[in-house]
């Protein structure tokens, strides 16, 4: 079997649901035509299905966010591509005004079955504007689905799952794992990630680590570093940025009664802040430690001097010293 | 000088039912603003002279195919795309059968299923996008279907605006872009608003025709509408259509246009009400006799009335709605939500 990377997980993902639903549209920026996105996602795309399902839009995101929910409130699923997770924010209004509240606010009459990809992350020398994590701009908005898939497999199983489902999924694919991480996919697999379940990649009993993006990577290759010393983790993928998967993130802390939560974006008022909270409200009394966060830092955004963005940037050994400081809390 | 109604080419029977909806209408809002003062809703927005503007637009479509995506003045509109003045009351009270949003939204924001009018927040023009993601299905699905959206004039400042009309543009959407012009964004008076000389000039800017419309002359806006309607159904295009409507009252129940606009200015505006325009229309050209209308005005009351008094005594929504319609319900068998 083939091995393949998460970018090409992707690809087969948007290729496959393009076979399977002829209504189904894919947009965006560069999108269309013989490029296929910035990063060549969609390459073949608009060859194989025509570009009047994948094609390129003008550079206007509000615009490629209204037009999705529109095609999707009249039963047309619909992927719209923002080129990176920076430029989501003229989106803003159409995602959280519209997307997210339409099937509440008619009660079912109208829904938004479309799914907005959106490249997310740094360490790719992208300075300010092509490194950011934007996910706390979006996350706690009741009937918007924020996902992201940190493994091959899941790049492919939850982009499908989310282009079936009936809610608005904003799905962010992080930059540096297109091409850094590889898997076997049985291509005649039909893959479909639950879409709102985080997963266990580890079992442990010494300590339990939750992560998502580059910094899940750093934490499983420390769980099997550690493994060698007789440290046992429970890694959990949180897959689901919101709604949480609770039962899962308070069953995986109780278990361990040390908890790390590792992401790369800042650590005030994200998506660790709300996990946290969800530890706190189910398992504070069977934790062991203070529940840990390792992140960026409370600055704005990731700068493009090599140095400062690597100092900016949580990296794989102090991932690894964190849950060897907590192991031994 | 408003073209004679009979020069639009509807037939006798039909501008009688049209002018018996626009009085529905106008009856109807003034039913609403008193249900407002009396406590009884918490607020409403009315379109009291922009009703004949309203209802010769509608009538250029085929709602029973076309999709609709209103604005918060579009009651009239919105009755001629199929809604009863029952349906508008039980979303003026916020009950469980209100077609709109079911008790969500407030007054105003009309939509429906039932009647292909697209669900609208009140992030004004942020519809814009949402239309011609509408007219673009209507592509996929080879059907001549067009979807119609509106706004009023302070909106087109909006960027959601600008890029819609921009995407349509380019891909040459069955699309017709209406800004209801009645001269005021609440207080702003439109020379604040924007410096073009006319809004329809927009149009070319995006690639699309911009038409200037007279929205007190019903034949007129009829006629310029039916053009548009007639290029967009052939897979010719969209159209921006400037609807120079007025705005006879406050810009909703939670605004007192007395303080910014002079005596004159108001009272000036009252000469101009369309309906009475319309009435005096439908009487020389032979639509209805004074007594008919008299007849019709008793008959309009007692449905008012009786819808009214239904949609006050319907249920309100059940509380569980609170927690009810977030997400789509899971698939069992598949894991996936939908």
């Amino acid at each position: 079997m083939a091995k393949i990377d998460y970018l090409e997980a992707l690809h087969q993902a948007l290729d496959e649901e393009l076979g399977r639903d002829q209504r189904l549209t894919i947009f965006g920026e560069d999108v269309g035509g013989v490029k296929g996105g910035v990063f060549n996602v969609t390459q073949g795309l608009a060859e194989k299905y025509g570009d009047r399902r994948v094609f390129n839009m003008p550079l206007g995101e509000a615009e490629i966010g209204g037009l999705a929910i529109g095609l999707g409130t009249t039963g047309h699923p619909a992927v719209a591509e923002f080129q990176f997770a920076d430029y989501i924010l003229p989106a803003t209004n159409q995602i959280i005004s519209e997307a997210a509240r339409m099937r509440y606010r008619s009660q079912g009459d109208w829904t938004v079955p479309v799914v907005f990809r959106a490249p997310y992350g740094g360490g790719v020398g992208g300075g300010f504007y092509h490194s950011q994590s934007t996910e706390k701009v979006f996350v706690g908005q009741p009937g918007l689905r924020v996902v992201t898939p940190s493994t091959v497999r899941d790049a492919k199983g939850l982009l499908k799952s989310a282009i079936r489902c009936q809610d608005p999924v904003l799905f962010y694919e992080h930059k540096r794992l297109y091409h850094s991480i590889k898997a076997e996919i049985d291509p005649n697999e039909e893959i479909l990630t639950p879409i709102d379940k985080a997963a266990i990649l580890r079992s442990g009993t010494d300590l339990t680590v939750m992560s998502y993006g580059v910094t899940l990577q750093y934490v499983l290759q420390a769980a099997d570093e550690l493994t060698q010393q007789g440290l046992h983790t429970e890694v959990v993928d949180i897959r689901s940025l919101y709604p949480l998967d609770k039962a899962t993130i308070i069953a995986a802390a109780k278990k361990t009664g040390k908890v790390l939560l590792v992401n790369e974006d800042n650590q005030q008022g994200g998506v660790l802040s709300e996990i946290s909270a969800v530890i706190n409200e189910g398992a504070l009394f069977d934790l062991d430690a203070p529940i840990q966060r390792l992140a960026g830092p409370d600055s704005p955004a990731m700068p493009y001097a090599k140095n400062l963005e690597q100092a900016f940037l949580v990296q794989a050994d102090a991932v690894k010293q964190a849950m060897l400081d907590l192991a031994e809390f | 000088m408003t073209q004679k109604l009979l020069a639009s080419g509807l037939d006798k029977v039909t501008l009688q039912q049209v002018y018996t909806q626009i009085l529905r209408s106008r009856r109807l809002d003034e039913r609403l603003g008193l249900l407002q003062r009396t406590g009884k809703t918490s607020f409403n927005v009315s379109g009291q002279g922009q009703e004949i503007g309203q209802a010769a637009m509608a009538m250029a479509f085929e709602p029973e195919k076309d999709y609709f995506l209103p604005y918060y003045r579009d009651m009239t509109a919105f009755m001629f795309w199929g809604a009863t003045p029952k349906e508008i009351l039980l979303d003026s009270f916020g009950r469980a059968a209100g077609p709109s949003s079911h008790g969500m939204q407030m007054p105003n924001h009309y939509g429906s299923k039932k009647l292909h009018a697209v669900s609208q927040a009140s992030t004004v023009s942020s519809q814009f996008p949402l239309a011609t993601g509408v007219a673009y299905g209507a592509v996929l699905d080879q059907s001549d279907r067009l979807t119609l959206v509106t706004t009023g004039e302070g909106s087109t400042a909006e960027g959601e605006f600008h890029e819609a009309l921009n995407f349509a543009g380019v891909a040459q959407l069955p699309v017709i872009f209406v800004i209801e012009n009645n001269g005021y964004a609440i207080s702003t008076p439109d020379k604040e608003e924007f410096a073009a000389h006319s809004l329809a000039d927009r149009g070319a800017g995006y690639g699309m025709p911009g038409i200037d419309v007279d929205g007190l002359d019903f034949t007129a806006t009829y006629l310029a509408f039916k053009e548009a309607v007639t290029r967009a159904r052939a897979g010719e295009g969209p159209t921006l259509v400037n609807l120079n409507v007025i705005r006879l009252l406050d810009h909703t129940s939670d605004d007192n246009q007395r303080i910014y606009r002079s005596e004159a200015e108001l009272k000036a505006l009252q000469a101009k009400d369309p309906l009475k325009t319309l009435t005096a229309q439908v009487i020389a050209e032979g639509i209805f006799t004074e007594a008919e209308i008299a007849t019709l005005e008793q008959q309009l009351k007692k449905e008012i009335n009786l819808a009214t008094d239904q949609a006050e005594a319907a249920p309100a929504p059940d509380l569980s709605v609170l927690g009810q319609q977030v997400f789509a319900p899971v698939e069992k068998e598949t894991g996936i939500y939908g």
